[in-house]
């Protein structure tokens, strides 16, 4: 750590949740940088989802600490984390279905916005001006992403890959400081995972710091600056992709223990 | 039917026919004064069934949450206007200050039904939202002891019309040859009121308030994760659809002169749902078609099913009543079935339509 060094954005220490007699987290903790893109993996069930669930309120911690920003982010509710600059996507896609592409980004836009019952039934001009820039911009994220030209179709209707790219338009239009991405490249083909790379590197060069789950390893090495590497809700590994790719128990938790042994064995 | 009021894409053609459509709503009472007095009532009557189907449109199909019990805010408007304008307390304010009371203390309903229910959906809302429609009533109807509150089951009698100075809605008036009777000056009544609450909920629809209630509506979970305050949005769903509950009450209460905790029974909330659904849920002129058509076509029949009976066979087989509910019933299956979304869907299916062309 240099002298020179700025606080992290994220911190997260010792952060524990059970679930009845499981525990889906022990203990993890770690810290994101301002402006990196920060890979989170692990095998199924390793707790890659709880952790999100757990940073993003959806589930309270039983033990731990965020430091968010500078500031605690504990007992917060899903709203407030929003509010605090944190914005999310989901694993199983969460769009709102029946609404269209503009819409969703558009709801996005809420949480930043501040439009009330009495201007919304008196159409005041501020009220009117403050409809026009969320518009624009669901518009402008619309098209960063790559939708563009779907805005006024049904969320439900888009493919499988847009969708994915429309709810990380409605997560920027939150403007977070950073975005949580659950398995953005799941589903997608190799056209739509080369470029959601490009994507994530636009939105990482625009000043948003990303936490990235992904099962595609070969997007997790070549974007993530740096990897964290959950098994069995255990950090088993934190550092640059290259290093943690190499790490024996990162390799003995996605081919299991003894087949380990057994290369180890054959060589 | 929205695009013709489109102002964006006709703006001609939308001002023709809102110009059409309020020369129609000028002219109508005296069409009906020329069928049968009655038919002014009914259409009167047809117009509170729309206001409570835009108030509860807010909070089932702009929010998405079923309630069950939105005749109970009906009743709330409607005791608050009888009591403070009928001899029973001898309180005779002027129905101006008593509808937005009116409004006012159903909202505080609206909140205090909501706040206990905020974590419920769907089936859960519905059961508790039932029951509160059902508390409500039975309160009335018991609230005559120890102190005499609602008079209980005789209902509040002579309840003041609306007045301004001199100007009663409930006598006839002769204005320059034309005759207006009661129900025609509250029928003008109505019909500003209603196009006010239109406006409202076309407004309330797209803007940052409607949108955030639309994605509750269809993910909870993931509103929250964007930031919006689900909490807040709920209760301001229930508030505001009460008060208008509320304000209709109290017409209500003016128009009839009469209530007793027998007008809120609980049919009345699920006639009030059936409108919104069979409407269109969340399209407001979806919802003003379904009240209408619930009105009027239940009326139709009762001129009409007695007198074909009597031409058919000699006598009455079959009374009204027993065929009113045999066809509404069937009309309810039938759209089910055939038209699931109403029968004006919401515009954002409309627009998807629009697209693939």
């Amino acid at each position: 750590m240099s002298a020179g060094h700025r606080l992290a954005l994220l911190t997260a220490k010792g952060i524990s949740k059970r679930f009845g007699g499981v525990t889906a987290l022990a203990d993890v903790g770690f810290e994101i940088q301002h402006g990196e893109i920060y890979g989170l993996i692990g095998p199924n069930g390793a707790g890659k989802t709880s952790l999100f669930n757990v940073l993003t309120g959806i589930y309270s911690a039983d033990g731990g600490d965020f430091t968010f920003d500078g500031l605690p982010l504990n007992n917060l509710k899903p709203n407030e984390v929003a509010e605090r600059g944190i914005a999310r996507t989901f694993q199983n896609i969460r769009l709102f279905a029946n609404l269209s592409a503009l819409e969703n980004v558009m709801i996005g836009r809420h949480v930043r916005t501040h439009g009330n019952v009495l201007g919304a039934i008196l159409r005041d001009a501020k009220t009117q001006a403050e409809e026009r820039a969320i518009e624009n911009r669901a518009h402008e994220l619309l098209d960063y992403v790559g939708v563009a030209k779907r805005a006024n179709t049904l969320a439900r209707h888009l493919a499988y890959g847009d969708q994915r790219r429309l709810e990380i338009a409605r997560a920027l239009a939150t403007e977070p400081k950073l975005l949580a991405l659950d398995e953005p490249a799941a589903g997608m083909n190799a056209t739509e995972t080369a470029s959601l790379k490009t994507l994530l590197g636009n939105i990482r060069r625009d000043g948003t710091t990303i936490l990235l789950i992904e099962h595609d390893m070969k997007l997790v090495m070549s974007v993530c600056d740096r990897v964290l590497v959950l098994d069995y809700g255990k950090k088993i590994a934190e550092g640059s992709a290259a290093v943690v790719q190499k790490d024996p128990k990162v390799i003995a938790a996605y081919l299991g223990g003894e087949i380990l042994l057994n290369l180890k064995g054959a060589a | 039917m929205q695009q013709y009021f489109d102002r964006k894409k006709h703006p001609r053609g939308a001002w023709v026919g809102i110009v059409l459509v309020a020369v129609a709503l000028v002219l109508l009472p005296f069409v009906l004064a020329g069928i049968g007095t009655a038919w002014v009532r009914i259409t009167n009557l047809a117009i509170l069934f729309v206001l409570l189907s835009l108030g509860l449109n807010i909070v089932v199909g702009f929010a998405g949450l079923l309630d069950l019990g939105y005749i109970a805010f009906y009743a709330v408007g409607a005791y608050v206007y009888a009591l403070l304008a009928s001899p029973h307390f001898d309180l005779h304010l002027p129905f101006w200050i008593i509808l937005p009371i009116g409004a006012a203390v159903a909202c505080l309903f609206g909140v205090l039904l909501g706040a206990p229910t905020l974590k419920l959906r769907g089936d859960y809302l519905a059961i508790v939202t039932l029951g509160f429609g059902e508390i409500i009533r039975i309160f009335l109807n018991n609230l005559s002891q120890p102190v005499n509150l609602t008079n209980g089951p005789q209902g509040i009698t002579l309840i003041d019309p609306f007045r301004i100075g001199s100007f009663n809605f409930a006598t006839p008036d002769k204005i320059g040859g034309l005759t207006f009777t009661g129900p025609i000056k509250y029928y003008y009544f109505l019909v500003l009121l209603v196009v006010v609450i239109i406006v409202i909920n076309l407004r309330l629809q797209n803007s940052r308030i409607g949108r955030a209630w639309e994605a509750i509506r269809e993910d909870e979970i993931a509103a929250r994760a964007m930031g919006i305050n689900t909490r807040n949005m709920k209760l301001l769903a229930f508030a505001m659809g009460a008060s208008f509950g509320g304000i209709s009450g109290g017409i209500f209460s003016a128009t009839q002169g009469f209530i007793s905790p027998e007008s809120f029974v609980l049919v009345e909330s699920v006639m009030v749902l059936s409108m919104v659904v069979l409407g269109g849920m969340g399209n407001v002129f979806g919802v003003v078609l379904g009240a209408i058509l619930l009105s009027f076509v239940p009326e139709v029949l009762r001129y009409t099913v007695e007198p074909m009976q009597k031409a058919l066979f000699g006598r009455m087989l079959i009374e009204p009543e027993v065929i009113r509910m045999l066809l509404f019933g069937l009309a309810l299956v039938l759209m089910m079935l055939y038209r699931p979304a109403g029968i004006l869907p919401s515009a954002l299916r409309k627009r998807e339509l629009e697209m693939k062309r």
